[in-house]
């Protein structure tokens, strides 16, 4: 049991991001290193099957239930906290490192969890540890953006639990496996993960918290919360066809939003929300092919994603500024940072010898082999605006485009170390892409590189490359923001919020004014009005205990 | 010796009250409380192990036999309110003495233990009688040494706060007697079990209806059920913060006993629910209750006044959870009873320690403590975090069993009042949290001239540690209170 808990890669890593404010210097900088990897030496030691029980509100936990895709995704999850962790383990402040270890711990323990209850407690862990780490960048608007971050994170939490409780009350049973669609408390539990995936009409919190972060933190924001949404999704709803819908949708508003966006890390962040878009309309196919694709995808993306933040946080750490309109011809003064981002640009295009190129294509496949056209149509159209507003905008913007009279260095060594390895990560699962189809679920038998494909994808890019030079005058942006969904919650939710105030107190001013005239009719009373609260509360007490007598009475 | 155990409950802190005037001492005033309280623990521990396989203990005074005679009755309800009064007791008052040193004038302290001990017999009395007439003895003493204990502080506002309490107090009280008696007209008993069996001859009586109805709204107005809280906000704000502390987390809880007691071991299932549909009307009140609390709870500037509107909010839930009249629902509620009273409890203490090291409570003023009180504030996140139910703290224990309840009985719509109701807490603990973490300190307001003395951290980590260790290992009180829900209803076809 101890033993076994020791081995819990999540509780390892929660385990040390609580101690970390303990440690300073060289001995911080050697737990953040090694605890990861010593979490994934574990992952790929413990056998599958569920190794650590738990008795809790009278049902059985299981803690610790290893399987193929539980270990694909610990195994990025390691690998990102320790890229993560070495990009900015001389830079980040303490608080931040024991919140993201904390907020990763979390994500990988709702990967390993067996049952509903484990997932629900980590879930709610991972939340708080994130607003954490968000709210460690310690400005004003992260301070903000952070509340309402965990405010919605925390009602998706209720949701869920509803669902969860519901569930259990429907079957009996705790255990995570595939929901059936025909009970509210299924429909309740997959609105909570979705509501983590970043998904409609609640997708704002995303583009809203994430770029408020410090220039380390959004690395492992990006990484954790909507792809422990998309493993539980992929686990529990396989081939749920609004998944399909959603995720198209999801898949095109983070192409509009980022084409409009002006923030660096707001572009990346609204690129986030398209990927994932990819891998729910992957999981709503729910062909084997399909959930393939979606798992390979969660993990190429997690990748190049972190790849293109650690590129723009070294742009923010070394210039302070993140707007496109500030920033252009950084790559003469930083070379590395710039490679490093191209080739995560390229990535997540899915350009041929990058990993987005190996997994994406098999989400596409899997939606020829269904012979459903207009997904097909609508994922090859999106795989052009992915191009287009990550794979050459922000590259663009950032390190071409035109002077902006910064000449900022490269980043410190760790930080280009951080970036040389994933950058080479990309490349790696790109070229020998068996590495990572051997870790995947199911057994299928897919060759991404026959020339049909690759002279498609290249047509593709070629082509919506060229369109957005011819049309750059249009992609040029200005000082502006995009309104979004969240303007309801942000804006009209607190001014319903004052109005409802404003009528209580005017409600109850009323009812004083009521109560002092009645309490006047009688002179004994009326000296009582004079406290004016004591007069409202007597009066109400006895009108209750009339009417009640009337009415129980009679 | 161990056959007097139940009446050793009450007679104790009953006869160590005029020992504590008569000695006219501070510290043997708290070493005696202290020690009279432990010692109630200890025997409601001993209590609750004699009675948990079932075999009640049923005392008479005097050697009386019930229907003549007064009796003390103690099951397993009896026995798992006895051990939260007493314990809470006992742990408040252990770390308590500096705060209320503080806060009270030195001449007057030994009336504040009394008063204390007085409360506690009252306390304790309501739940362990069997007879219903002494059920109105033990509130009043209960409710008299609180309007005591309420108006002790220096804070003038006390003194009114303290007369609200009074008014609506006494006609709670008489209500519940006016209730008692127009049951005695119809029954000629007094004893609880006695009524019971012969209520359920007499159905279909105006006056039972009618001390059915008397009998709610006293009960509303002693356990602060919206709409009848409007003392609770003023009596926890104004009094001395441990005051404010053992209220909160003992006073309402014995009236929500005292509610469950009489509705479904006097009056009856039968009658209260199947025929008068007593459910609804707490149902929506209780429902009432958790958004109104909430709201006001976010609107307010004075921590206490905060915490006190949390706790209408939080009765809500208690209520909400028993109206649904199932097993699971009784059980959530006392879970959310126990859960809640610690929960509430560390909040309080939080409070006390900040007031004690800055002066004030205004939450506006309070920018940048967490620097300053790093312990204090670190443990109030804690207990916040536990107060809006995140998981592995007592109050995701608490909310679980609800959720569950709620869905069990088919209340779906109810789901979304919880979801707000629980949004809401998350807004009211961030306000303070943004305050004392995230606001740069505003030294012009507060007085910080004071150490901490180490004791004021005692009772703090007991109830913080409480509430974790009950968000882990639930067996004890969830257990206890599956018990007890079976034993109320669970006969219920």
């Amino acid at each position: 049991m101890m033993m076994n808990s020791l081995m819990h890669p999540g509780f390892l890593l929660i385990l040390a991001g609580l101690l970390l404010p303990l440690f300073k210097g060289a001995a911080r900088t050697a737990i953040i290193l090694i605890m990861p990897l010593v979490a994934l030496g574990f992952i790929w030691t413990l056998s599958f099957g569920n190794h650590l029980s738990f008795e809790y509100l009278g049902h059985e936990l299981g803690l610790l239930k290893v399987d193929a895709v539980s270990r694909l995704f610990i195994t990025v999850f390691a690998l990102t906290v320790f890229t993560g962790s070495l990009y900015c383990c001389k830079q980040a402040n303490s608080t931040e490192l024991a919140a993201a270890f904390c907020y990763a711990g979390g994500a990988m323990s709702v990967v390993l969890a067996a049952d509903l209850i484990t997932l629900f407690i980590f879930w709610e862990i991972m939340a708080i540890a994130s607003t954490l780490l968000i709210w460690s960048s310690r400005t004003t608007s992260s301070q903000k953006a952070g509340m309402r971050y965990v405010i919605i994170h925390l009602l998706g939490g209720v949701i869920l639990m509803a669902g969860i409780a519901a569930h259990v009350y429907e079957t009996g049973s705790i255990t995570f496996e595939q929901f059936q669609m025909d009970s509210y408390a299924s429909i309740f539990i997959l609105c909570g993960f979705l509501l983590n995936a970043g998904a409609p009409p609640l997708t704002a919190w995303l583009a809203d918290a994430y770029p408020e972060s410090s220039f380390s933190g959004m690395v492992f924001l990006s990484a954790f919360t909507t792809k422990t949404a998309v493993y539980v999704l992929l686990r529990g709803f396989p081939g749920t066809e609004i998944l399909i819908f959603i995720g198209i949708y999801m898949i095109f508003y983070g192409i509009i939003y980022a084409l409009l966006e002006n923030d660096m890390r707001r572009i990346l962040a609204y690129s986030i929300i398209n990927q994932v878009g990819f891998m729910i309309t992957g999981i709503g196919i729910g062909t084997d092919m399909a959930l393939n694709g979606a798992a390979a995808h969660a993990f190429t993306h997690i990748v190049y994603k972190a790849l293109l933040l650690m590129s723009a946080g070294s742009v923010l750490f070394m210039t302070g500024k993140r707007k496109c309109t500030d920033l252009g011809g950084l790559i003469h003064t930083m070379p590395v940072t710039a490679i490093c981002g191209i080739i995560g640009a390229l990535a997540i295009s899915s350009f041929p010898l990058t990993s987005g190129f190996v997994s994406k294509s098999m989400i596409t496949q899997s939606s020829v082999d269904e012979h459903i056209l207009w997904v097909w149509l609508c994922l090859q159209a999106a795989s052009a605006g992915v191009f287009l507003h990550a794979g050459i905008k922000f590259p663009w913007f950032v390190f071409f485009q035109k002077d902006s009279g910064l000449r900022p260095d490269d980043p410190p060594w760790n930080m280009q170390a951080g970036m040389i390895l994933f950058a080479f990560v990309c490349i790696f699962l790109g070229v020998f892409p068996n590495v990572l189809y051997t870790m995947l679920p199911y057994t299928i038998n897919y060759v991404p590189y026959t020339a049909a494909h690759t002279v498609t994808q290249l047509q593709l890019l070629l082509f919506s490359g060229l369109a957005f030079f011819i049309m750059l005058p249009l992609m040029k942006r200005t000082l502006t923001i995009s309104l979004d969904f969240d303007w309801f919650y942000r804006v009209a939710g607190i001014r319903l919020f004052d109005v409802l105030m404003k009528m209580i107190v005017a409600l109850s001013g009323l009812s004083h004014v009521f109560c002092e005239k009645i309490c006047s009719l009688a002179s004994r009373a009326g000296q009582l009005s004079l406290n004016s609260s004591v007069a409202l509360y007597m009066t109400l007490v006895l009108l209750i205990f009339t009417s009640c007598l009337i009415y129980l009475l009679f | 010796m161990t056959s007097h155990l139940a009446v050793l409950q009450v007679v104790t802190p009953l006869l160590a009250a005029p020992v504590v005037v008569i000695l006219h001492n501070k510290t043997l005033g708290w070493l005696i409380a202290t020690l009279v309280s432990l010692s109630c623990f200890i025997i409601a521990c001993v209590l609750c192990l004699q009675i948990y396989d079932g075999n009640n203990i049923v005392y008479t005074l005097g050697g009386w036999a019930a229907p003549a005679g007064i009796e003390y009755h103690v099951d397993r309800l009896t026995a798992f309110l006895l051990i939260i009064i007493s314990g809470l007791a006992t742990f408040i008052l252990i770390g308590a003495r500096e705060s209320i040193d503080n806060e009270i004038s030195a001449d007057r302290l030994y009336l504040f233990y009394t008063a204390f001990l007085l409360n506690l017999t009252g306390l304790l009395g309501v739940i362990v009688t069997g007879d219903a007439f002494n059920v109105f003895v033990f509130i009043e003493i209960a409710s008299l040494s609180s309007y005591a204990l309420i108006s002790i502080g220096r804070d003038k506002r006390s003194l009114y706060a303290a007369y609200q309490y009074l008014i609506f107090g006494t006609i709670g009280a008489s209500f519940i007697l006016i209730a008692i008696g127009l049951m005695y007209a119809v029954t000629g008993t007094l004893n609880i079990h006695d009524l019971h069996e012969r209520l359920a001859h007499v159905q279909d009586s105006r006056t039972l209806i009618t001390a059915l109805a008397f009998f709610i709204i006293g009960i509303g107005l002693k356990a602060a059920i919206w709409p009848l809280h409007i003392w609770l906000p003023d009596a926890y704000t104004y009094s001395p913060s441990i005051v404010s502390t053992f209220l909160a987390g003992t006073s309402t809880k014995v009236f929500i006993y005292v509610l469950i007691r009489f509705v479904f071991s006097i009056f009856g299932i039968e009658f209260s629910i199947n025929e008068l549909s007593v459910q609804y009307i707490l149902m929506s009140v209780a429902l009432i209750a958790i958004v109104y609390g909430s709201l006001q709870a976010i609107k307010q500037d004075s921590l206490k006044r905060l915490l006190a509107y949390s706790s209408i909010a939080q009765i809500g839930y208690m209520i909400l959870a028993i109206s649904l009249v199932t097993v699971a629902g009784v059980a959530a509620g006392l879970i959310h009873v126990f859960n809640h009273a610690i929960i509430k409890v560390t909040l309080f203490l939080c409070v006390a320690n900040i007031i004690y090291f800055t002066g004030t409570d205004s939450i506006n003023k309070l920018a940048g403590l967490g620097k300053q009180m790093p312990v204090t504030c670190g443990l109030f996140v804690i207990a916040g975090l536990s107060i809006i139910g995140v998981p592995l703290t007592a109050g995701f224990t608490s909310k679980w069993f609800l959720i569950k309840a709620t869905i069990d009985s088919g209340y779906w719509l109810v789901i979304p009042v919880i979801v707000i109701s629980s949004l809401m807490a998350i807004v009211y603990i961030w306000k303070v949290v943004e305050q004392i973490y995230f606001k740069e300190a505003d030294h012009a307001h507060v007085v910080t001239n004071k150490a901490m003395p180490y004791s004021m951290y005692v009772s703090l980590f007991v109830f913080t540690a409480a509430c974790i260790y009950f968000g882990l290992q639930t067996d004890i009180n969830v257990g206890l209170a599956q018990l007890i829900a079976d034993d109320l209803i669970g006969a219920r076809p």
